[in-house]
């Protein structure tokens, strides 16, 4: 079994998770209730001429199987139809503010990671007080929902201290960074302390293998063996769990961005749901599962790599 | 009398383990001389195993320890973090019981093989390689250059414990641990690679400490052995008296309990009672529930007296009984359920 092979079987798997997430996605906005045309009509009473006109142009009255092809190839060839609401295209909604929400992603992912490897580390290889200290932070921030913590991150740093904005996405990279920290904060505290968790956890488990205890009677230093069989075996599984972590960053973002008013694709998601504009959000919904099982996909590739006794790849 | 010619290699003096309230090991005293290999048998529980684990002070921080372990004069305890590396990479090796948990499984066997020469000897990548190829082809792995790439879970069991024992000597250490090295092979493996690290230690000159269960295996391989029971030895033995003579009853009961492949077929026999772990033993003798030599003056613990070529720790031993009679005597009293009378006796609490 070589590397070609293996990464081809994944990417066949990842287009038939995506083709079953748009069918699922397209099938359960369609039995929603409510009518699309009484929507888009926009008035009170719309005559019923008007409401014909726009079931013929949304081709609404088509068979289900051929409301979900016609979108299925718009999606395929960039045109994920229109917006009812902005009457606007859904790429060019999608367009403007996906750098916003991109960077707002790897901003909390960077968190993520710096803080949750870095604190369970310590954790594990630090003394029983460290330990401890940190096992009743991480269970404090895993259990503090995204939308408490926004409220007293706004609080306390925008209108006590007024040490950062409150409002917006800002420009730039230094606004944009500037802007967008409250919120990143925000979305990564309860993840950080899930990936400090699992970190530490399987530090420990590696700390007290029986290999470990190999590389120290043979009297290798101390570094060494935390680096080269602690750490280096420990980095498989956090690995794995990271990544999922990163990959759900994407979905979560909806929340932080309505609470921060960053206007990005978490905020439009929203938006768009309360005002049933069904073409943006079964966009979104794509959007956010092909970036899930596409990260999902690399971290599986990247623990295949890690750890020798995964089969697929050698 | 017993006592190494030479001054001792390795040198344990009234060693104590104690789990907090259980006390593991109670009072173990031994010494291996420059090259000579040792046996030390008994029962899982016996703390054979913590034994050898305090010698490379590899014991879990849990475990409290008394007494002193000397390796060439030096008190190992007092070591400093230095000084206990120095003695881990040069002085004592060991060889663990089961090299698939003991190697890890994320680097290949090359990293293993060189990981010691490289970081510790301060070897070139080259030079370490082309060392623990030689090494493997030693200990009689075939296709050398070929495992050095290949990675643990990809090898037998057998090889694993062939790379493991080529580790070992690769570091030139005086002493060598080994930890029931054979017990996780099939039984042609066990011969194989107990030969090899028999014929390789013995070439190079180095001490060994072996670990084992097997009373046969430690005396075909020993210049001496040692039995533990419940913490404690109970008896020394050059290995050739050992079958011959043992000066313990527990001693004899065990050489009477290994199955015969010559002979009239028989039920097989067993040592009465269950082996118990130090803190379950009762005081006095350990071995008093299940001997059936026991009488009153077992309520004292005997000490570990020399005794013809050896040591033992028995009231009844004595220099002009053969082990054989005691064998003898031994089945007799087993059959006239000696056993259930004496756990009546018990007085532990």
């Amino acid at each position: 079994m070589n590397v070609i092979s293996f990464a081809l079987r994944r990417a066949l798997g990842l287009v038939l998770t995506l083709f079953a997430a748009s069918f699922l996605i397209f099938g359960g906005l369609y039995a929603a209730p409510g009518d699309p045309a009484a929507l888009l009509a926009g008035g009170q009473r719309p005559n019923p001429e008007v409401l014909a006109a726009i079931r013929a142009e949304y081709r609404l009255d088509d068979p289900f199987l051929l409301q979900y092809g016609h979108w299925l190839a718009g999606l395929l060839t960039g045109d994920p139809g229109t917006s009812a609401v902005y009457r606007t295209g859904v790429g060019g909604l999608i367009a403007e503010r996906a750098a916003t929400t991109a960077f707002l992603v790897a901003y909390a992912g960077a968190l993520i990671i710096a803080a949750g490897l870095g604190l369970g580390t310590l954790a594990a290889l630090g003394g029983p007080a460290v330990g401890r200290t940190l096992t009743v932070a991480t269970s404090a921030a895993q259990a503090a929902p995204p939308f408490v913590v926004a409220t007293l991150l706004i609080w306390l740093f925008a209108t006590r201290l007024g040490w950062l904005p409150v409002y917006g996405a800002g420009s730039g990279f230094a606004g944009r960074l500037e802007h967008l920290t409250l919120p990143a904060v925000a979305l990564a505290l309860s993840f950080t302390a899930y990936v400090a968790r699992v970190t530490r956890t399987a530090v420990r488990g590696e700390l007290h293998s029986d290999h470990v205890g190999t590389a120290e009677a043979r009297g290798l230093p101390r570094a060494a063996v935390v680096r080269r069989h602690v750490l280096r075996n420990a980095a498989a599984p956090v690995m794995t769990v990271s990544g999922l972590t990163l990959a759900g960053l994407f979905a979560g973002t909806a929340i932080v961005e309505e609470a921060f008013g960053v206007n990005g694709l978490g905020s439009l998601l929203v938006q768009s749901a309360a005002r049933q504009d069904m073409a943006v959000v079964m966009a979104l919904s794509m959007l956010i599962v092909t970036a899930f099982t596409a990260v999902n996909t690399l971290v599986d590739a990247a623990s295949a790599l890690l750890d020798p006794r995964v089969p697929q790849v050698r | 009398m017993s006592g190494p010619r030479e001054p001792a290699l390795l040198r344990v003096e009234d060693l104590h383990v104690e789990a907090p309230g259980r006390p593991l090991v109670r009072g173990v005293g031994l010494d291996v001389a420059p090259g000579e290999a040792f046996g030390l048998v008994g029962e899982s529980g016996s703390g054979k195993s913590l034994t050898a684990r305090a010698v490379l002070r590899l014991l879990p921080r849990a475990l409290r320890t008394r007494g002193r372990i000397l390796f060439d004069g030096a008190d190992v305890g007092a070591f400093t973090p230095a000084g206990l590396r120095r003695y881990r990479s040069g002085g004592v090796g060991m060889v663990f019981q089961d090299p698939r948990a003991h190697i890890n499984p994320v680097r290949s066997v090359g990293d293993f093989l060189t990981e010691g020469l490289r970081t510790v000897g301060g070897a070139s990548r080259r030079r370490a390689e082309s060392e623990a190829v030689g090494l493997l082809e030693e200990v009689g792995v075939d296709a050398a250059p070929r495992r050095m790439r290949q990675w643990p879970h990809e090898l037998s069991g057998g090889l694993l414990q062939r790379v493991m024992i080529a580790s070992v000597l690769a570091a030139r250490p005086r002493l060598i641990l080994a930890d029931e090295p054979t017990t996780a092979l099939d039984a042609t493996t066990q011969e194989e690679v107990m030969a090899i690290l028999g014929d390789l230690r013995r070439e190079r000159g180095a001490a060994l400490l072996f670990i084992t269960h097997d009373l046969d295996l430690a005396a075909a391989v020993c210049d001496r052995v040692g039995v533990m029971y419940a913490g404690r030895v109970v008896e020394e033995l050059p290995a050739r008296e050992l079958e011959r003579r043992p000066l313990h009853p527990y001693t004899a009961g065990l050489l009477r309990a290994r199955p015969r492949i010559r002979g009239p077929r028989g039920r097989l026999e067993a040592v009465p009672g269950r082996p118990l772990p130090a803190y379950e033993a009762p005081d006095g003798c350990a071995f008093r529930d299940r001997c059936p030599r026991a009488a009153e003056v077992c309520a004292a613990a005997p000490p570990l007296r020399p005794l013809g070529a050896g040591r033992v720790a028995c009231h009844f031993a004595d220099e002009g009984a053969p082990g054989t009679d005691f064998g003898e005597d031994v089945g007799e009293d087993a059959g006239g359920g000696a056993p259930g009378e004496i756990g009546e006796e018990d007085r532990r609490g």
